[in-house]
C-alpha cells in the first residue's frame, strides 16, 4: 500500500478527490472510488458523514444528509473502505468532524482505519490545541493526522499546525465553507507562499476548487489540489458517471500540462 | 477561577471549531479581557443595565404560589420584566458593546425561542450595527410574533430548513456564516455554549442575574436561599443566576431541563439527564447523540429549550454534583405557567415555566422557613398561541 509521501513526487501534482461515502449508497461508494482512481486521483478522501457538518457549503450537506438517511454508520463507512482497498492502491483518508470518531473512541476508530488501510484522517473541527490525544494515537498506528491552515491563519498558528500536521498540510483557500466556486480569491498564492515559507509539508489546496483552469492555478504554485463539491454534483448527474471521468480526467490533464505549455 | 487558560471546566469546553475561526476566537478573548480591565466599558456597560435593561430587575416574593404549595417561600427573580422580556439582553448588550469595540460592523445571531434574536435585534438597532438572526423554520412557525418583532427593530431574519429546523441548525448556519464573513462579522452566540471563550463570556455577562440576587436576599431576609431552580437549555439563564453562589455549599442548584412527552418517549431535550461527552457546535460537554455518534432531533414544548447540547460549566457542574439535573415534561411545563398565572398573575414563558414547575413541587415537600429563588427568565406573550393549542382556549 502507498503511503501519502509517496503521492509527492518531483514534478508531480497530487489530485485529491473527496466523496461522501454513502452517497448516493454504500453500494455506490466502491464504484465512484474506482472512477476517481482510474482517472487520474493520487488519493481518495473518504467523508464519513455527520448530521451537523458546519464546515461544510450545500453540496456536502446534502449527500451527508442523504448518507445519513440510508444508514450510513462508521462503520459501514470502515467497510467499504475495506472494500475499495481490495481494487484501488492509492492511499484512502478520511474525513470526518471529530464528534463520530470521539464516539467510536479514538483508539479503536484508528485501529479499525489501519484494518481498513485507512492511512490518514482529515477532522476539521479539530484544530491542533484540541488534537493532541488523537495526534498521539495516529501516530502510534503509522497514521497521518492532517491539520488545515485557512488564509486568515497567523504566522504562529502557521508554524504550529506545520510541526504537528502529517502527511500534507490542507489549505483552505477561502474564508468560507465547502462548495464549488466560480472563482478563487485573489489572495490564494499570497496565502500558499506564507505557509510555504514556514512548512516543509506538502501544501494541498481545497475549498470551491471546480475546473480545471482553478487546479491549474492552483498546480503551479502548491503541491495538490483537493477536490469535493464539484464531484458530489457530477455523482448526481447520470449513473454511468461519464461527466465524472471526463471531469476528473480534466483535472488530471490541467494539474500535468502545467509548465509544458 | 474556571475556565482554564484553554477554556476548560474540568474536562469540558474547549475549541472545536474549523481553523478559520481560531483567530476570530483569539480575537475576541483578547478584546473580552481588555474590556472586563478597561473602567470605562464596564461604567458604560453598567449604566445601560440600569438605563436600558431596566436592572436590577426585582426579586419578587411569590405569595400565593407559596401558599399554594404549602410548602417553602419561593421568591421569583424577575429577568421577565428586562427590556425585551427576557434574560438574553444581559448577554447581547454585553457582546453588542463588545461587538463594537472590536470594530465589527455586521452581528449574526441564532436564535431558537426568538428571545436572544430579539435581544440581538433590539442591542443592533440602538448600537447602530447590521443584525442577521438565523432562525429554523420550525420555531419561526412556534414564535412568530417574535419573528415580527425583530424585523421591526430592522434586524434580517434568516430561516434555516436544514435537520430539525430548530436551534441546533440555526447555530450550524451562523457559524457557516461566520467562517464566511469572519473578518467585519461578530457572532453574538446567545447562550453559554460554543467554543471558548464563548461559554466563559456569556455567563459573565449573565452573572449579574446571581449577583443581583444575592444583594437582594440578603437585603429583604438576611440569609442565603436554600435552593435556586432554574431551566436548562444551553443553560445560560441558569449558569447566570447559580454562578455568583458557587461557592455557597449549602444552596443548592437545580437545572430543569425540557422533558418534552416523557424521557421514554425519546422526544425531549434532558441532555445532561440522558446525554453522554461529545463534541458539538465547538464545545466538549454533555450531548444526545444516537449510538453512532450523530447528533439526535430534540423536542421540547419550550423552543429555547429544545436543544442536544448543553454548556460546558453545567456538565462540569453535573460531575462534581455541585448542581443537579432534573426534567420537567410539556405537560407538567403547562400546569407551570397555569399555576403561575392564576397564582401571581404573571404569564411565564413556557421555558421558565419548567423551573416553575419544579420549584412548586419542592416547595411542597419543605417548610416555611426554607427560600426558593426560581429565576423567571421570560415572559410569555410569545408562548400564547402553543399554550391555547395546547390548552384549548378559544375566544
Amino acid at each position: 500500500m502507498k503511503n501519502i509521501a509517496s503521492v509527492f513526487k518531483q514534478n508531480h501534482k497530487a489530485l485529491i478527490g473527496y466523496i461522501t461515502a454513502g452517497y448516493p449508497d454504500i453500494a455506490a461508494t466502491p464504484k465512484i472510488a474506482a472512477v476517481l482512481a482510474e482517472n487520474g486521483c493520487d488519493i481518495i478522501e473518504l467523508g464519513i458523514p455527520f448530521s451537523d457538518p458546519l464546515a461544510d457549503g450545500a453540496t456536502i450537506q446534502k449527500s451527508s444528509h442523504q448518507a445519513l438517511l440510508k444508514g450510513t454508520t462508521p462503520k459501514a463507512c470502515l467497510e467499504t473502505a475495506a472494500t475499495i482497498r481490495k481494487s484501488i492502491d492509492i492511499p484512502l483518508v478520511f474525513m470526518t468532524y471529530y464528534n463520530p470518531v470521539l464516539n467510536y473512541g479514538l483508539e479503536a476508530f484508528c485501529r479499525d482505519c489501519t484494518r481498513a488501510g485507512i492511512i490518514a484522517l482529515i477532522v476539521p473541527d479539530l484544530p491542533p490545541e484540541e488534537g493532541i490525544e488523537l495526534g498521539e494515537i495516529t501516530d502510534k498506528h503509522g497514521m497521518d493526522l492532517i491539520y488545515l491552515l485557512a488564509p486568515n491563519s497567523t504566522p504562529e498558528r502557521i508554524k504550529a499546525v506545520a510541526e504537528k500536521s502529517r502527511g500534507f498540510i490542507y489549505l483552505v483557500s477561502l474564508t468560507g465553507v465547502t462548495g464549488a466556486r466560480d472563482s478563487l480569491p485573489p489572495e490564494l498564492e499570497d496565502f500558499i507562499k506564507r505557509v510555504r515559507a514556514r512548512a516543509r509539508l506538502p501544501l494541498c489546496v481545497g475549498f470551491g476548487i471546480s475546473t480545471p483552469e482553478h487546479a491549474r492555478r492552483i498546480g503551479s504554485i502548491a503541491d495538490g489540489v483537493i477536490v469535493g463539491s464539484r464531484i458530489i454534483d457530477l455523482i448526481d448527474e447520470d449513473s454511468t458517471f461519464s461527466s465524472l471521468k471526463s471531469f476528473v480526467s480534466g483535472l488530471r490533464n490541467a494539474l500535468d500540462s502545467n509548465g509544458k505549455i | 477561577m474556571l475556565p482554564d487558560s484553554r477554556g476548560y471546566f474540568g474536562e469540558y469546553g474547549g475549541k472545536f471549531v474549523p481553523e478559520t475561526l481560531m483567530p476570530a476566537l483569539s480575537e475576541l478573548e483578547s478584546a473580552y479581557a481588555e474590556a472586563v480591565a478597561d473602567r470605562r466599558f464596564q461604567q458604560e456597560f453598567k449604566r445601560l443595565c440600569r438605563d436600558y435593561i431596566g436592572r436590577p430587575t426585582p426579586l419578587y416574593h411569590a405569595q400565593k404560589l407559596s401558599e399554594k404549595t404549602g410548602g417553602a417561600t419561593i421568591l421569583l427573580k424577575r429577568e421577565d420584566l428586562a427590556h425585551t422580556g427576557a434574560h438574553k439582553i444581559n448577554n447581547a448588550l454585553g457582546q453588542g458593546l463588545l461587538a463594537r469595540c472590536m470594530g465589527k460592523t455586521r452581528i449574526i445571531a441564532e436564535t431558537g425561542a426568538g428571545q436572544h434574536g430579539v435581544a440581538a435585534a433590539t442591542v443592533c438597532a440602538m448600537l447602530g450595527i447590521e443584525c442577521i438572526v438565523y432562525m429554523g423554520t420550525e420555531d419561526i412557525r412556534r414564535q412568530a410574533s417574535n419573528v415580527y418583532r425583530m424585523k421591526l427593530m430592522g434586524a434580517e431574519v434568516r430561516p434555516v430548513t436544514s435537520g430539525s429546523r430548530t436551534l441546533k441548525d440555526a447555530i450550524n448556519e451562523a457559524i457557516r456564516d461566520w467562517v464566511s464573513n469572519v473578518g467585519n462579522t461578530h457572532y453574538l452566540l446567545g447562550s453559554v455554549v460554543g467554543p471558548h471563550p464563548y461559554p466563559m463570556i456569556v455567563r459573565d455577562f449573565q452573572s449579574i442575574i446571581g449577583r443581583e440576587t444575592r444583594e437582594q436576599v440578603m437585603a429583604d431576609y438576611r440569609r442565603l436561599p436554600d435552593y435556586l431552580v432554574a431551566c436548562v437549555g444551553g443553560g445560560s439563564n441558569s449558569i447566570g443566576l447559580f454562578h455568583p453562589f458557587f461557592d455557597d455549599e449549602n444552596v443548592k442548584f437545580v437545572g430543569v431541563e425540557a422533558g418534552g412527552t416523557g424521557i421514554a418517549s425519546g422526544h425531549h431535550s434532558a441532555t445532561l439527564v440522558t446525554g453522554r461527552t461529545g463534541v458539538l457546535h465547538g464545545t466538549k460537554s454533555y450531548l444526545m447523540e444516537d449510538e453512532h455518534g450523530q447528533i439526535m432531533e430534540t423536542r421540547s414544548i419550550a423552543p429555547g429549550l429544545d436543544y442536544p447540547g448543553v454548556g460546558p460549566e453545567h456538565s462540569f457542574y453535573k460531575d462534581i454534583g455541585r448542581a443537579s439535573y432534573v426534567t420537567v415534561d410539556d405537560a407538567q411545563a403547562l400546569e407551570g405557567f397555569r399555576l403561575l398565572c392564576e397564582t401571581e398573575g404573571i404569564i411565564p414563558a413556557l421555558e421558565s415555566a419548567h423551573a416553575i414547575y419544579h420549584a412548586a413541587k419542592i416547595a411542597a415537600e419543605l417548610d416555611r422557613e426554607k427560600l426558593i429563588i426560581v429565576n423567571l427568565s421570560g415572559r410569555g406573550d410569545k408562548d400564547l398561541d402553543i399554550v391555547n393549542d395546547a390548552l384549548g382556549i378559544s375566544i
